[in-house]
């Protein structure tokens, strides 16, 4: 089966192409059942993989697969070429399956859409790209994928193209990205002028055997975390996220929460050893970065309105839980946690998506309220999702958050703190949306009398193709966790499934007082949660408190106000003068040139007057000048 | 007495070669000057004369009788390039009312 | 005696020179033409160059002055030419320039070669009483043996040359020309 592995990206770009040329007349719903039919089948694909991958020993488990040779130039050998060992196929895994689960709720979400084959079509195209990403063999195509994720992202934020608001918010996204985009191409560049491979193995070889000078593994990471932090969503680039909610909700569930935020994620464990091989501080900046970022968007999502930017903000806080594992060499903790956040972001998101579609596409949390009687699958399995991310045990993101932490207090206590911080606030903002949505009063009564004549507005339950994935993924939140329990070693499934990727660059915290006391950490985390849902209740259920929701907060402590603000202002003026100078100096300098060569010529265009006999009296000068020249240099 | 002083002067190759350089240079003086196109061809005949004449000047001199064989083919080739150039001068002259070269200035930048 | 042929010869040669370059009447231009051309071939006699000396007479004086005057009488153009103005000012300093520049180069060039004349290998054959025509015969002989294809192909260049006038002065069908034959 290992030799089928071209098969995982071949089959959504087959979807691809096959929408590309009969969309139109499939129309809907074949396109979408084709779409959810390509990546499905690629799912069954890699979990044949990954069936015969565990039947394996641990050393046969990674296969390359040389598709073509791409650029053979010289000392430059790059091969169009796949791999496919533990971590890529476990990304390749739920990237599949979340992703045709997505594809069947969108079937039901976008029903009645007249781009409907356009949608699929972008949809099978970010597959392909994603799987690009993950399996590619060197960094030159992942970075293939990468670009086209990001290419994917903004054709469907934008999908609404006639919304203004949809059509900035993915030029805002590609642009974003673009300015990480540069930190990844000078990492590339970096790694191959030190080591003259793009091969993740060539790379990740000389890093282990100290082929890569600390200096130059430490701008590698950091120019890689850079790109990360563009794709990833974290602190100076993570402008484009919230405004990334303006694309339909399939597109922020699977884009903006599963998989194409977290390939920043999946770069620098990739690059793992690379990371290890440098200064001590590197990793403490991305973990630093990281915190500050979960920290963050933490506090802007406790006041948020919009169903989505709360899950929005939250997806920024958890992928920043995710830089804090990695700064703090947790990677199995990181890829644990990146599985598990799918699962339940993607199953919150695809809840918010059923009940806008349910409430008429009302996306305001204020005007819903008490809609769990009315919607009971939905409020069901979103409750589901919000024990998962509180942290709730046995949920999954309990056990992922927890391993998270544990190696963050043996790596740096004040990160620590941060950490628990940030999960206290992430308990309540949940809580707070779960309460303000489908318990407390029913608001959508009052709101919807001041829309006009719809007659009777009851909001109701979504048809069962969107109902099915949404229990899907319930189950997986559920029994996510069981990928690795930290009750004894046996049970850590995926530490061993990862192990020849991460082996070298794991941090190893046996015999650390985190590592002895970890049931008293377990417990502090369990407490913490409680704290959360507590407060929150407190205050919105029970209204025991007044709420704390400071404009300051809603809007983001105005940062990207602030960076809107500078690009049009000075920014502005900036590039103004920049483009200036191309125009007038350097278009100046070839046009001056042309212009000058045209007056030098109409000047001596004058010497050719016509007549014979000038052109003879010049012949003769010239005769004279030469032969004078012969006699003086001595030749005749 | 000055009959036999001058009796003993011989005009070596040298003189020759001086004259045929004056020839050619009177020549050269014509085409520059002249505006009629046949006058004009006359000077360069005096030009190939001038030639002529260097090479047996120098075939003397040089004691090789090579220099009168190439003489031999500079007429003939004289003679062939006369009939051609007289030929093109009655072709195009044959509209128009003076034989100026000045008049055939079309190649103007 | 050489002297007295020279300074004669050369005094025929220089004044039909001038008396082409200056006559206005291209006829009388073409009469000095022939004084010069005169000049020349009792230079080549006094050069040992007999069969020459004929064939410039026979070919140059009097086929080619022949032929310019066909032309000049056929043309119409026996007009006397304005010599005294010239359109183009510069042009009459340039010539000036360039003739005495041509001589001088020509010249010096002369002098400054001397050193490298050296002596033939066929060397020429002087006619004596009993074979008056050792040149003629001396130079058939270089010709028709050493140079016979050069001789070959200028029989061919004479025959392109006839052929190539007779198309370039053929009157075009239809076309009448100004001068009546």
């Amino acid at each position: 089966m290992l030799d089928h592995i071209w098969l995982i990206p071949a089959l959504p770009l087959a979807g691809f192409l096959l929408i590309l040329l009969f969309g139109r007349r499939l129309g809907e719903p074949k396109a979408g059942y084709l779409a959810a039919a390509a990546c499905g089948s690629a799912f069954v694909v890699t979990a044949l993989v990954w069936l015969d991958m565990l039947g394996k020993d641990a050393e046969e488990r990674t296969k390359y697969l040389v598709m073509f040779k791409w650029i053979p130039v010289g000392s430059l050998n790059i091969d169009a070429a796949i791999l496919a060992d533990p971590l890529s196929i476990t990304m390749a895994l739920f990237i599949t399956g979340i992703g045709t689960l997505i594809h069947l709720y969108a079937i039901g979400y976008m029903h009645g859409d007249p781009k409907f084959s356009k949608f699929f079509l972008y949809l099978n195209l970010f597959a392909f790209s994603m799987l690009m990403l993950v399996m590619g063999e060197n960094l030159l195509v992942t970075f293939l994928g990468w670009e086209g994720v990001g290419a994917c992202s903004y054709f469907l934020i934008s999908f609404w193209h006639t919304r203004d608001s949809a059509a900035t918010a993915g030029k805002k996204a590609f642009v974003t990205n673009r300015v990480g985009d540069w930190g990844v191409m000078m990492a590339m560049f970096l790694a191959f002028s030190a080591v003259g491979t793009l091969s993740y193995s060539g790379i990740n070889h000389a890093a282990e055997n100290g082929g890569i000078s600390t200096v130059t593994a430490t701008a590698i990471a950091l120019m890689l975390f850079i790109g990360a932090c563009g794709k990833s969503a974290q602190l100076p680039l993570y402008i484009w996220l919230p405004d990334a909610m303006e694309g339909p909700t399939p597109v922020s569930a699977l884009i903006h929460a599963a998989t194409m935020v977290t390939s920043g994620v999946f770069l620098m464990t990739r690059m793992g050893p690379v990371l290890h091989a440098s200064y001590e501080w590197a990793p403490t900046i991305i973990a630093t970065i990281g915190a500050a970022t979960a920290l963050f968007a933490a506090t802007i999502a406790v006041a948020q309105t919009d169903i989505k930017k709360v899950l929005a903000y939250s997806t920024v806080s958890q992928l920043g839980f995710m830089f804090l594992a990695i700064g703090s060499g947790a990677y199995v903790a990181a890829i644990f946690h990146m599985v598990t956040h799918a699962f339940f972001k993607a199953l919150l998101f695809l809840g918010s998506g059923s009940v806008i579609h349910g409430m008429h596409h009302e996306q305001d949390m204020r005007r819903m309220g008490a809609l769990r009687k009315l919607m009971p699958i939905t409020a069901g399995t979103f409750i589901i999702g919000w024990l998962a991310i509180a942290g709730v045990p046995p949920f999954a993101g309990f056990f992922s958050k927890d391993e998270i932490l544990l190696y963050v207090f043996a790596n740096n206590r004040a990160l620590y703190v941060v950490g628990m911080v940030t999960a206290l606030l992430t308990a309540y903002y949940m809580t707070r949306q779960v309460i303000m949505v489908f318990f407390g009063e029913a608001k959508w009564k009052d709101a919807h009398e001041e829309h006009g004549a719809h007659g009777d507005f009851v909001p109701h339950e979504s048809p069962k193709i969107m109902l099915f994935p949404l229990v899907v993924l319930a189950f997986l939140s559920i029994t996510g966790g069981l990928l690795q329990l930290p009750f004894s070693k046996d049970l850590h499934f995926l530490e061993h499934w990862l192990e020849p990727v991460v082996h070298h660059s794991e941090a190893n915290i046996k015999g650390t007082w985190a590592y002895d006391n970890k049931y008293l950490l377990l417990l502090a985390a369990i407490v913490v949660a409680a704290i959360g849902i507590a407060m929150s209740v407190a205050v919105y259920a029970k209204g025991k408190a007044k709420p704390i929701e400071p404009k300051v907060l809603a809007d983001g402590w105005y940062y990207d106000r602030a960076i809107s603000g500078f690009m049009g202002g000075p920014g502005r003026k900036a590039f103004e003068g920049v483009a200036m100078f191309d125009a007038t100096v350097v278009d100046g300098a070839v046009i001056g040139t042309a212009k000058g060569v045209g007056g030098i010529s109409s000047v001596l265009r004058k010497v050719q007057s016509g007549f014979v006999r000038t052109y003879a009296a010049i012949i003769g000068i010239g005769a004279i000048i030469l032969l004078a020249w012969f006699i003086l240099r001595g030749v005749i | 007495m000055i009959a036999a002083l001058i009796a003993e002067i011989k005009p070596n190759s040298t003189w020759y070669l001086v004259l045929a350089a004056l020839l050619f240079a009177i020549g050269t003086l014509g085409v520059m000057v002249r505006r009629n196109a046949l006058v004009l061809f006359m000077c360069i005949e005096l030009m190939l004369n001038a030639v002529n004449l260097s090479f047996v000047a120098l075939a003397k001199e040089m004691d090789d009788i090579n220099g009168q064989a190439v003489v031999f083919f500079v007429l003939v080739v004289a003679a062939a390039e006369v009939v051609i150039g007289l030929g093109i001068v009655v072709a195009i002259m044959r509209k128009r009312v003076s034989a100026s070269v000045d008049d055939l200035a079309e190649l103007k930048g | 005696m050489e002297l007295f042929v020279f300074v004669a010869a050369s005094i025929m040669v220089l004044a039909g020179a001038i008396g082409v370059v200056t006559r206005s009447n291209p006829v009388h231009a073409a009469l000095s033409m022939v004084l010069t051309l005169f000049g020349v071939a009792v230079m080549f006699v006094s050069l040992e160059a007999h069969f020459l000396a004929a064939v410039q007479v026979i070919v140059y004086a009097g086929a080619i002055v022949v032929l310019f005057l066909f032309v000049i009488m056929l043309l119409g153009v026996d007009k006397a030419e304005d010599v005294h103005t010239e359109p183009l000012k510069v042009q009459r300093p340039l010539a000036l320039i360039v003739a005495t520049g041509i001589a001088g180069v020509l010249i010096a060039a002369m002098f400054a070669g001397r050193d490298t004349i050296a002596s033939g290998r066929a060397s020429i054959d002087l006619p004596t009483v009993e074979d008056s025509d050792a040149n003629t015969r001396q130079l058939a002989r270089l010709i028709f043996s050493d140079y016979v294809v050069a001789f070959e192909v200028t029989s061919v260049l004479l025959v392109i040359a006839v052929v190539g006038t007779v198309l370039l002065a053929r009157k075009r069908r239809g076309e009448k020309s100004e001068v009546s034959v």
